[in-house]
């Protein structure tokens, strides 16, 4: 028997596999296609303290092995979310829920914190300070060193639980924000979210998205995850969740022995709504391969 | 799921159909599928335009890389295809006359349409726009199906000469099902004396309702067209 389970900071996951933010929305979609119990945790859609209704149509675009997307925060706000999205998820969910919060200033991360963190099922604040699709806040506090150290101060000031900053690949050193995120005090880091990119669309001459640029991510991401993942486990001694591109179980343990202690799935559950069931599922297979009994038991390579 | 393509059939120069066989759940007319191109990472939504327990028939038109790269694909070839996907149109919303109003590739699913209210014992009118006789396609389908179907073409080489929307003066209706290009469907908004449930296009990933990729705003907040839609009221559609 293959032991998927693994640990981050202390919380027990009966497997590394989490889909993330922005891919699940609050778990309802997916749970239509397989029972989502079999997850190592979820991590729900990006909330802000206030209702957004996210950017104008259209807001994807096909690029060569992956997608870009400006969706641009589109939810409920923390207060419905806390009142009738988490009570509805929890209905058919029964394993620890990661929440991702957003935000416009330090005040808005706080606030929304305060309002999520009280449901009993939220076990780790993902604090999301690198969304390439807001303009004001957002992937602002992920690029500057300083701007994330105090985002992180200022939550763990009311955080009752840990506190993951979840990190912005569109930088020159990701070490450096990892660094001033882990001396401010969060307990983990995710990473990475999109990289910023565009298309044009040749027909018409003009961006594909309305909002001109947006996020990419899936498989071709998948290299400069790994790499970023690697660097910044090298550096702090926080757990890390990585994500980035990852279609498959080998993606899974590859992501592991960059240094990630446990593993978000994010473009693939669009294109393949039991995308986490498969790789749940066929990552006995891929550890008998590689010769891993644990995936506990995998250490960063050098 | 895995679907086996049985036929591919050119219906004109650029619109092809594809039957595909495999197990699905039941259909309602306007759902649609999302259907994996090999190579491409995005799946391609395309309405339903016809079923049965063991099959599903769609209509395409060749636009870019992925419309044309199913135009290519040899019978018995494996695809893979997410469906039904979608609310799809509501056949007892309309009373005994409906009328459909279709623009090129926005007639598909309103075969699957007529076909329903047919069997519900409702006398639908169709109207088929084309821009010319060499683009139609369908019109025989709808014929074989015994309903009352009207031809326009912009170029007038099929029909009446001019946009779909002329051919609805002169039709007694109760309810409006419609589904083509934006511009058109709003023409037949503004001009349609009864109400109606109008069916949208939106870029997508997931095809249902994951990402939020495909939100627009409607009279009654962001709505997802994959989900929520892609048929709508008209009135709650912000034309
Ligand atoms: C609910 C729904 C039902 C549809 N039903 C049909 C149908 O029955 N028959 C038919 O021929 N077409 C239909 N379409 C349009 C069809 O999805 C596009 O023509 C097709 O995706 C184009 O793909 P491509 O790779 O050939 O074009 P490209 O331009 O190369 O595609 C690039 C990207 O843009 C997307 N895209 C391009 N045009 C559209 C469009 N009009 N709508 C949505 N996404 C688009 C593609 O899916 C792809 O992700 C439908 C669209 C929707 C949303
Ligand atoms: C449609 C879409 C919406 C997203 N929304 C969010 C979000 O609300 N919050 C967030 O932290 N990340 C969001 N992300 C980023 C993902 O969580 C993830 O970090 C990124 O997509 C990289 O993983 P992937 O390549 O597996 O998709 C979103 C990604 C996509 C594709
Ligand atoms: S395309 Fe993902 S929600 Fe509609």
């Amino acid at each position: 028997m293959k032991d998927l389970k693994v640990s981050l900071g202390g919380i027990a996951l009966d497997n590394p596999v989490i889909p993330a933010s922005g891919t699940c929305g609050f778990g309802k979609e997916l749970s239509g296609w397989y029972d989502l119990n079999i997850l190592g945790a979820l991590s729900f859609k990006g909330t802000t303290i206030a209702p957004r209704d996210g950017n104008a149509a259209p807001r994807v675009a096909e690029c060569p092995a992956g997608m870009l997307n400006s969706v641009g925060l589109q939810n409920p706000g923390a207060y419905h979310a806390a009142a009738y999205e988490l009570p509805e998820l929890k209905s058919f969910f029964h394993k620890p829920l990661i929440a991702n919060i957003s935000g416009f200033s330090e005040k808005d991360y706080v606030e929304a914190v305060e309002i999520l963190q009280r449901d009993s099922a939220v076990r780790i604040l993902e604090i999301n300070i690198s969304c390439p699709n807001v303009h004001g806040g957002g992937m602002a506090f992920g690029t500057d060193p300083k701007m994330a150290a105090a985002v992180t101060r200022a939550v763990k000031d009311v955080a009752e639980k840990p506190v993951y900053m979840k990190l912005s690949p569109n930088v020159t050193d990701i070490v450096s924000i990892a660094r001033a995120c882990v001396d401010a005090g969060a307990d983990g880091l995710s990473l990475i979210n999109t990289l910023l990119g565009m298309r044009i669309d040749l027909k018409r001459k003009k961006p594909v998205l309305a909002n001109k640029v947006g996020g990419y991510s899936g498989p071709g991401i998948f290299p400069v995850a790994l790499r970023m993942v690697w660097q910044v486990t090298g550096a702090v001694d926080v757990p890390v969740i990585g994500m980035g591109g990852v279609s498959s179980a080998e993606d899974v343990i590859e992501m592991m022995y960059a240094g990630a202690k446990a593993v978000q799935v994010g473009a693939a559950n669009l294109i393949d709504p039991l995308a986490c069931k498969k790789i749940i599922e066929d990552l006995p297979r891929a550890m008998e391969e590689y010769g891993i009994e644990r995936l506990s038991d995998i250490r960063r390579v050098e | 799921m895995i679907f086996t393509l049985t036929e591919n059939v050119s219906l004109s120069p650029t619109v092809f159909s594809l039957r595909l066989e495999g197990p699905h759940g039941a259909v309602r007319p306007g759902q649609f599928a999302q259907v994996s191109v090999p190579g491409l990472y995005l799946r391609r939504p395309i309405s339903l335009c016809r079923w049965d327990e063991k099959s599903v028939t769609l209509v395409i038109r060749e636009v870019g890389k992925g419309t044309k790269a199913l135009r290519s694909l040899a019978p018995g070839s494996p695809l893979d295809v997410l469906l039904p996907l979608g609310n799809g149109f509501d056949p007892s919303a309309a009373g005994q006359k409906p009328l459909l109003v279709g623009g090129g590739v926005g007639l598909p699913p309103l075969l699957g349409l007529c076909g329903e209210l047919l069997a519900l014992g409702k006398s639908p009118t169709v109207l088929c726009g084309f821009s010319s006789k060499s683009d139609s396609f369908l019109t025989e389908e709808f014929l074989s199906l015994g309903c009352d179907v009207r031809v326009s073409t912009l170029d007038g080489s099929l029909g009446a000469k001019g946009l779909v929307t002329g051919l609805m003066d002169g039709c007694d209706y109760d309810f409006v099902f419609s589904c083509g290009p934006r511009t058109m469907m709003k023409a037949v908004f503004d001009k349609a004396a009864r109400p109606g449930q109008y069916s949208f296009e939106e870029r997508m990933a997931c095809g249902f309702g994951a990402c939020m990729g495909c939100s627009v705003p409607t009279r009654s907040g962001m709505k997802r067209v994959c989900a929520d839609g892609p048929v709508f009221p008209g009135g709650e559609v912000i034309w």
